[in-house]
């Protein structure tokens, strides 16, 4: 691995070096585990591990409760029935992979907040921020099929109402919703497949979670300040860092401690809070329920979806400028992975200089709006379409474009930016007296 | 080293421990769960017990029933099964132990054997204890009793191994009256 | 404590009630301080009992079980049957075997029939399909406060049937106006301009089902419909979570467990640390 300099695995015994010559894991395992960074992370540094643990959490969890489920419209509710009432602990279990996936997305939206906020994204971090937004989507899909596996009313109308989005697409739209179902609706085809799919993503996730890792070991974490490690000689590098192990483990698993405390009593006390009712009732292709409303971490995404409405004039323009190839349903759809898409592209519209976000005055409000934005966006995605969330999340749907499509590209140009920190070593220092260098 | 020093050590170390041994604690915790769900669940564990109605049992007749995915031969003997039975000498038998899970320690004598002091009836898993099939009854065999036809073991009235292949007695399940006309196995 | 909490819900769905009704507008629930609720309530065995006779002596002529082993009546923390009783409790039902392919009695092992009419749901887990406190304005904050709120609502369901109201004196022909029914047909006439109901709840297609000493409780408890409604809630709240108490207590030695953990790791961080950071002297 490239990057910061530090003392790597050297084999001593023959043993070791046996081994090394033929397969160097040893080596890859200590540079990994040991790799040097920045010291002066913070708290928010913290949801890369908790995120690694949801995923093995949703792993193990997930192939338990498949050892006891039925993947089949006849069977699906009431397998699941039988892991809530006769399987040992299937109760706790399935109740942990329930609430496990909403753990997952706090933790990942954190996360790319924190990015965010920090421009962890920018360069030379690019492919890191890329190869997360690959994961994130891949989470929602998983997620999404994983919903559908209980065979509720809401696993049902939700997959019906999802896959009709690809029946937007215009021309082979309806070719894609049948191929993607199996057959003109939502059957037990369906659910094979999601069946599936939600058993591979997880793999392919951790996989991809792999070469993110990879990528930013290669480049070296973002830190607090946005200032890059000293990499001249490792005795300085050293005094920018410290070892993952053990600071970070330590940090981390205390992090992890306190998460898990308010996960179990979420778990013990109120496992069904995040959940909707209507999935208790089992699926039933002749009865829509009153409300269908996705799971609480697609909201925002789902506000969008609906926001552009056919009277919204960016649509009237797209139908007009697209000789009525976008209509507003396909304009919905293409609004909601545009919001990701923009997301994605963060590294090339943001031109400022100054990567983090704690020294940049201007750019902090906007941000904190972005935040907002986000919760506003979540909140209205939860009501009835009809006024006036209709407008609030027009408003709210448009401020995440204008964010990331107009005010990054501005800010750079126009904001004049805080003095930063020359070294990571003196932000440590200024926030915790230096000790670190008694020889000195 | 000063006396000090060597106090501050052995409290980091203590905490140290405490830390990891509470970590590998709720490791385990963590991973109990994951291994207990693969055993029987609370469907399955409530088949280990079933209760037979064995009311229309006439003397002389043998009903079969399934349990825990096996056979179980539940017969009432004629006095004449019991008195033959109760006649073989124990040094006849292949097989003197009793088989019997209700009298674990017991021989085979026929007394062993049966549900009921009389002797009356008999309830036996109805697996050859050679290579598992299931014996043909109502007096068959040499012995008045069962005989599979599998590879030709002989069993007796009361279910005692006496000729062929098979090692041991046919094996008398955990059993008993639940009342009268009710038995419960398992 | 009963308390009257009336509920905004935008329902939108109408039942059978033909095309001249819409969904109605808002209802009202009770909530109602059951045994079970709270971080450490429990199930009252006896309720459960009570709320079991309650389901078989009139729930049952419509309503199945369908999820629900009968065997599970003698699990501890559920109504906790002995298990001869659970036996004869059993032998009520017939069951077609699914290996002999014959009608037989029930066993315990069996599950409780399914629902015997048309267009009676099931009733196995009632109490957890339906949400009591959803607002407000979408939160769920009142859902936080006050449960869930299956059972309130299968409670205030059972109780809240009232006389037609002044805006229209004939109701629906074989629907019975309830005033905690959300999802009902109310008529045109009980409309405002924007077609927004003006009365609380809607009409439902399932008459009355309880009357004041319908059922004897042998241990003397008062059979009102009250104390009938409150019961079966409970009762099925029971069979839609059999496990609550255990995850509760799971949860409990979980969160207990990671408190000591986490002050041992707090403590072990902070000594970690402690080489890296001195004295802030700025």
């Amino acid at each position: 691995m490239g990057g910061i300099p530090h003392d790597h695995y050297e084999p001593k015994t023959g043993g070791e070096q046996w081994l090394h010559k033929r397969l160097p894991i040893v080596g890859l395992l200590y540079d990994t585990i040991m790799i040097p960074t920045p010291k002066n992370l913070n708290w928010m540094w913290i949801w890369g591990i908790i995120l690694t643990f949801c995923l093995a959490l949703q792993i193990v969890t997930g192939i338990i409760l498949v050892m006891h489920y039925t993947p089949h419209v006849d069977y699906a509710f009431a397998s699941v029935e039988h892991i809530m009432r006769n399987v040992n602990g299937g109760y706790m279990i399935r109740y942990m992979h329930a609430n496990g996936a909403s753990l997952f997305f706090v933790a990942v939206y954190l996360h790319i907040f924190r990015g965010l906020y920090y421009g962890s994204y920018k360069a030379p971090r690019e492919v890191t921020w890329i190869i997360g937004m690959l994961i994130y989507l891949m989470m929602m899909g998983t997620a999404f099929m994983g919903y559908v596996l209980p065979w509720g009313q809401m696993s049902f109308w939700g997959a019906t109402v999802i896959t009709g989005l690809f029946g937007a697409i215009p021309g082979i739209g309806p070719d894609i919703q049948t191929w993607l179902l199996g057959g003109p609706a939502v059957d037990n085809a369906t659910l094979n497949r999601f069946f599936s799919l939600h058993y591979l993503l997880p793999f392919v996730i951790a996989g991809l979670v792999a070469v993110h890792i990879w990528a930013f070991h290669t480049t070296g974490n973002n830190n607090p300040t946005g200032v890059e490690v000293r990499r001249t000689s490792k005795e300085e590098a050293a005094r920018d860092t410290v070892p993952f192990w053990p600071y970070y483990v330590i940090k981390d698993l205390f992090a992890l401690a306190i998460i898990l405390l308010v996960f179990f009593a979420v778990v013990g006390f109120m496992p069904n809070y995040l959940g909707h009712p209507d999935n208790y009732i089992e699926a039933n292709p002749l009865s829509t329920p009153a409300h269908i409303v996705p799971e609480w971490y697609f909201l925002p995404f789902y506000a969008i979806l609906r926001a552009f409405t056919a009277d919204v004039w960016v649509v009237i323009a797209a139908e007009w400028l697209s000789f009525g190839i976008i209509d507003a349903k396909f304009f919905g759809v293409l609004a909601m992975f545009g919001a990701i898409a923009v997301m994605a592209l963060a590294p090339w519209l943001d031109t400022s200089s100054v990567r983090s976000g704690r020294y940049r005055p201007m750019f902090k409000w906007w941000f904190a709006l972005l935040c907002l934005d986000f919760m506003v966006l979540m909140w209205v995605g939860a009501m009835p379409a009809e006024e006036p969330y209709a407008t609030i999340s027009l408003i709210a749907s448009a401020y995440w474009f204008a964010y990331f499509l107009v005010i990054l590209p501005l800010l750079g140009v126009i904001e004049k930016p805080l003095p930063q920190p020359a070294t990571i070593e003196d932000d440590f220092n200024a926030h915790y007296g230096s000790k670190a260098h008694p020889a000195e | 080293m000063s006396h000090a020093e060597d106090n501050a050590g052995t409290r980091r170390d203590f905490l140290y421990f405490a830390t990891a041994g509470a970590g590998a604690v709720a490791t385990g915790a963590a991973v109990w769960p994951l291994i207990n769900q693969m055993n029987p669940s609370a469907d399955v564990q409530a088949l280990s017990s079933i209760f037979v109605d064995v009311s229309a049992v006439e003397v002389g007749t043998q009903l079969t029933v399934k349990w825990l995915g096996k056979p179980v031969f539940i017969r009432r003997r004629t006095p004449e099964e019991i008195e033959a039975a109760r006649a073989t000498a124990l040094s006849d038998l292949p097989d003197a132990k009793g088989e019997n899970a209700n009298k674990p320690d017991a021989d085979a004598a026929d007394q062993n054997r049966t549900l009921d002091e009389a002797g009356e009836w008999l309830v036996m898993m109805g697996v050859c204890t050679h290579l598992g099939c299931v014996p043909l009854g109502d007096g068959s065999g040499d012995f008045g009793g069962w005989f599979c036809p599998c590879h030709g073991s002989h069993y007796d009235t009361a279910g005692r191994i006496r000729k062929g292949p098979a090692p041991r007695n046919l094996p008398v399940p955990v059993a008993a009256f639940e009342n009268e006309t009710t038995i419960k196995l398992g | 404590m009963l308390r009257k909490i009336a509920l905004a819900t935008a329902a939108t769905l109408a039942l059978s009630a033909g095309g001249a009704l819409a969904a109605g507008g808002h209802a009202e629930l009770t909530d109602f301080a059951f045994a079970h609720e709270g971080p450490f309530g429990r199930f009252d065995q006896f309720q459960l009992q009570r709320g079991l006779q309650v389901y078989t002596e009139v729930c049952a002529a419509c309503h199945g079980l369908k999820f629900v082993p009968i065997r599970t009546l003698s699990d501890e923390g559920g109504p906790g049957l002995p298990e001869d009783q659970v036996r004869a409790y059993a032998k009520q039902f017939t069951v077609t075997d699914k290996e002999t392919g014959e009608d037989r009695e029930g066993i315990p092992t069996d599950h409780f029939p399914h629902s015997g009419m048309e267009g009676a749901p099931d009733l196995s887990l009632m109490a957890k399909a339906r949400a009591g406190f959803h607002g407000p304005y979408g939160t769920g904050m009142s859902q936080l406060f006050n449960g869930m709120g299956g059972p309130e609502y299968i409670y205030s369901i059972l109780t809240h049937y009232e006389e037609n109201p002044e805006c229209a004196p004939d109701g629906i022909d074989g629907f019975y106006y309830n005033t905690s029914f959300p999802n009902g047909g109310v008529p045109d006439s009980c409309k405002d301009e924007h077609g927004v109901s003006t009365v609380p709840g809607s009409w439902i297609a399932m008459p009355p089902p309880l009357s004041d000493d319908q059922v004897t409780y042998a241990d003397g408890h008062p059979a009102t419909v009250s104390n009938m409604a409150e019961d079966v809630s409970s009762f099925l709240m029971w069979t839609a979570e059999p496990k609550l108490m255990a995850r509760r207590e799971a949860g409990f030695t979980a969160v207990a467990f990671l408190i000591v953990l986490a002050s041992l790791l707090y403590l072990t961080n902070k000594r970690i640390w402690a080489a890296q950071k001195g004295k802030k002297t700025a």
